[in-house]
């Protein structure tokens, strides 16, 4: 018998979307285990949060309230100390850039079992098992996990169950440190305002074709009108038509969301790699031997600058519809 | 300060994948092997460093059999100055019987700085490092793309989401892993590929690999079939009509 406990990302009061995926598929796995859901909440602000993990799922909310800034080594502190008290076999992280940084040291600190960035988890006789990408998306390893288990889970593997389940019931976590040898100075704001590529649920796509960061604006529009981030391909990065935070690739981003529409990209190995899980990729390019084509969904053999503002036009028309 | 480079080979990006015949594994037969390029970062960032007068000496450190080493005289050849070779045979362990490893041949080193790829490019984990800064008693700084180093402290700038960056200062000891956009890695002179092979690379042997998290299967995915191709602007409406309809995306 062991519990789940769920690393809660939590910004501006809300659980992301990605906490809610792992509240989802968790309690399948806490029953698998024998054990209940759980989650663990840190950061500022956090009044009421049982009330909406509670209604995901989680039974158990350990909060710890009044830390004010992400630190490793202290939330690894405050994380040790819940999963000692919680008797978790599971400890399930968002694969985002706090997950990443923090699950492996976690999993140092419990002697535990790791895997990161898994698309899916199981359980099997008793062990937590999982599935995830490796060489770049090109195979996939399944891992089967001895003891304790600290996994992190890519963003938009499971769907998010609507819940309306009853508060969770709160129980305080230590909010303090101790001492840390590294902490967060300054945070340099990013572009505000969009879901980072690594969760967004829908991708436009630029490549070295776009000809200017300026044209790129193109694509913004079009985003717009669908929900949408913007990516781009390394060639476009080097030629400085977009910032790397916006690079898809081996080198860049992996993004795994339900639409990528790629628009002057030639489809290379390496881009592929950052965006094959894609549900549905559509691609715009006026070459029709370019290699995307080949992983395409829906391939339109046209100039992208007469293209995207059609398709936009197409996207508000059918928006406006329904 | 002595800078000690984790550097881990890798199949080349472009190689192709295939499984064994039993499917208990990857079949590596052929495969094309290089430093993986995350790493080539991180050894870069230390020369510069050395070269700025603020480190005396850059060691590098892989973990694998015996091909590993080509990779170890790889990065000599851009500049480091010596290598360790932790000496395993071709599947030792999961990752925190690699990190456990790895962190006991970097503690005999006594560093005053750990850099490290982001990620390795075949597992793809970006684990070791937090794990060996965990194991080692150290501060992190993941994925960082800009470094200053001042006396006992270091400054990294890592990329978190949405294009922000956290700005993270550390004592050291400290494990730093790069991001592309650090800086740009030098190639390999042909003087400094023939110096390379006289360097020193010291081999040990690692205790025995405990593994908690075991390969159980591979597969690979179904590949993706091409779709269906349009010509011209003017099919654009009848695609955007098939996202609702057919592929219930919009
Ligand atoms: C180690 C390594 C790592 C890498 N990592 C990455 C990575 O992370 N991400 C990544 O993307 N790449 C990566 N690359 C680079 C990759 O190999 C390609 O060079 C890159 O993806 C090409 O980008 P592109 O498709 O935008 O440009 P190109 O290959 O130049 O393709 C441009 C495409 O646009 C089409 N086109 C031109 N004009 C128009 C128009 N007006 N309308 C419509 N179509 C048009 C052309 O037909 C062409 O197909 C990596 C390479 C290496 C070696
Ligand atoms: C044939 C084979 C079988 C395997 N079987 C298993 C298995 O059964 N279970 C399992 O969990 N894993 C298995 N692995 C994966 C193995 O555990 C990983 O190679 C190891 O954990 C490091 O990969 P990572 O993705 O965690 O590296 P990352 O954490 O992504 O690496 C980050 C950085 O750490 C450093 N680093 C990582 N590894 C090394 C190294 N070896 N030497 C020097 N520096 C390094 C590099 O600087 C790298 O950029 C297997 C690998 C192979 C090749």
């Amino acid at each position: 018998m062991a519990n789940v406990l769920v690393v809660a990302e939590i910004k501006e009061g809300e659980p992301k979307k990605v906490t809610l995926e792992l509240l989802t598929v968790g309690g399948r796995i806490a029953s698998g285990l024998g054990g209940t859901l759980n989650a663990v909440a840190i950061g500022t602000g956090l009044g009421g949060i049982e009330t909406k993990l509670g209604a995901h799922g989680a039974k158990t909310v350990y909060v710890a309230d009044g830390v004010a800034s992400y630190n490793s080594e202290g939330y690894t502190k405050i994380l040790a100390d819940v999963v000692a008290k919680d008797g978790s076999g599971l400890v399930f992280f968002a694969a985002s850039s706090q997950g990443r940084d923090l699950a492996p040291r976690l999993a140092a600190r419990l002697d535990a079992a790791f895997a990161a960035d898994c698309v899916e988890i199981d359980v099997d006789g008793g062990k937590v098992k999982v599935k995830r990408p490796v060489f770049s998306g090109k195979a996939f390893a399944t891992l089967t996990m001895d003891g304790t288990a600290v996994v992190s889970l890519r963003p938009n593997s499971y769907p998010v169950a609507e819940g309306a389940g009853p508060a969770a019931a709160t129980v305080a976590a230590g909010g303090d440190f101790g001492a840390v040898k590294a902490q967060v100075v300054d945070v340099v704001a990013g572009q505000s305002g969009t879901v980072d590529l690594t969760e967004a649920d829908r991708i436009v796509s630029g490549g070295r074709a776009l000809k200017s960061a300026d044209n790129f604006k193109l694509l913004w529009d079009m985003a717009k009108v669908i929900n949408a981030t913007v990516g781009a391909s390394r060639a476009a990065v080097d030629s400085g038509f977009a910032p790397h935070a916006m690079q898809v690739g081996q080198t860049g981003k992996t993004v795994n969301p339900t639409l990528y529409v790629a628009c002057g990209i030639s489809g290379a190995i390496q881009h592929l790699a950052g965006m094959r899980t894609s549900k549905v990729i559509v691609a715009i390019n006026k070459d029709p031997e370019a290699p995307i084509f080949q992983k395409a969904d829906y391939g339109i053999v046209a100039d992208l600058f007469e293209a995207v503002p059609v398709m936009q036009k197409e996207f508000e028309k059918l928006l406006a519809e329904a | 300060m002595n800078i000690v480079v984790l550097c881990k080979q890798v199949p080349d990006t472009e190689s192709r994948i295939k499984l064994k015949g039993d499917g208990s594994g990857f079949d590596m037969d052929g495969i094309k092997w290089i430093l993986n390029p995350y790493d080539e970062y991180a050894v870069e960032e230390a020369l510069k460093i050395k070269e700025a007068g603020k480190a005396e000496k850059v060691t590098v450190v892989g973990l694998g059999p015996d091909r590993i080493v080509e990779s170890l005289r790889t990065a000599l050849a851009m500049g480091a100055d010596d290598a360790v070779h932790v000496k395993t045979g071709d599947d030792y362990g999961d990752n925190l019987a690699v990190a456990k490893a790895l962190a006991a041949a970097v503690k005999d080193l006594n560093p005053g700085l750990i850099l490290t790829g982001r990620q390795a490019i075949d597992t793809d984990m970006g684990a070791v490092q937090s794990m060996v800064a965990e194991l080692l008693g150290c501060g992190q700084i993941n994925v960082v793309s800009k470094l200053e180093v001042d006396g006992g402290k270091v400054k990294g700038w890592r990329d978190v989401e949405g294009g922000a960056k956290q700005v993270v200062e550390s004592s050291t000891p400290a494990v730093v892993s790069a991001n592309k956009g650090l800086n740009e890695p030098r190639y390999a002179s042909l003087p400094g590929i023939m110096k390379a092979k006289r360097k020193p690379v010291a081999v040990k042997e690692p205790a025995a690999a405990v593994n908690k998290a075991k390969l159980t299967a591979c597969s690979l995915p179904e590949e993706r079939k091409a779709g269906k191709v349009f010509q011209g602007v003017e099919s654009v409406p009848e695609v955007v009509k098939l996202l609702r309809t057919e592929a219930k995306v919009i």
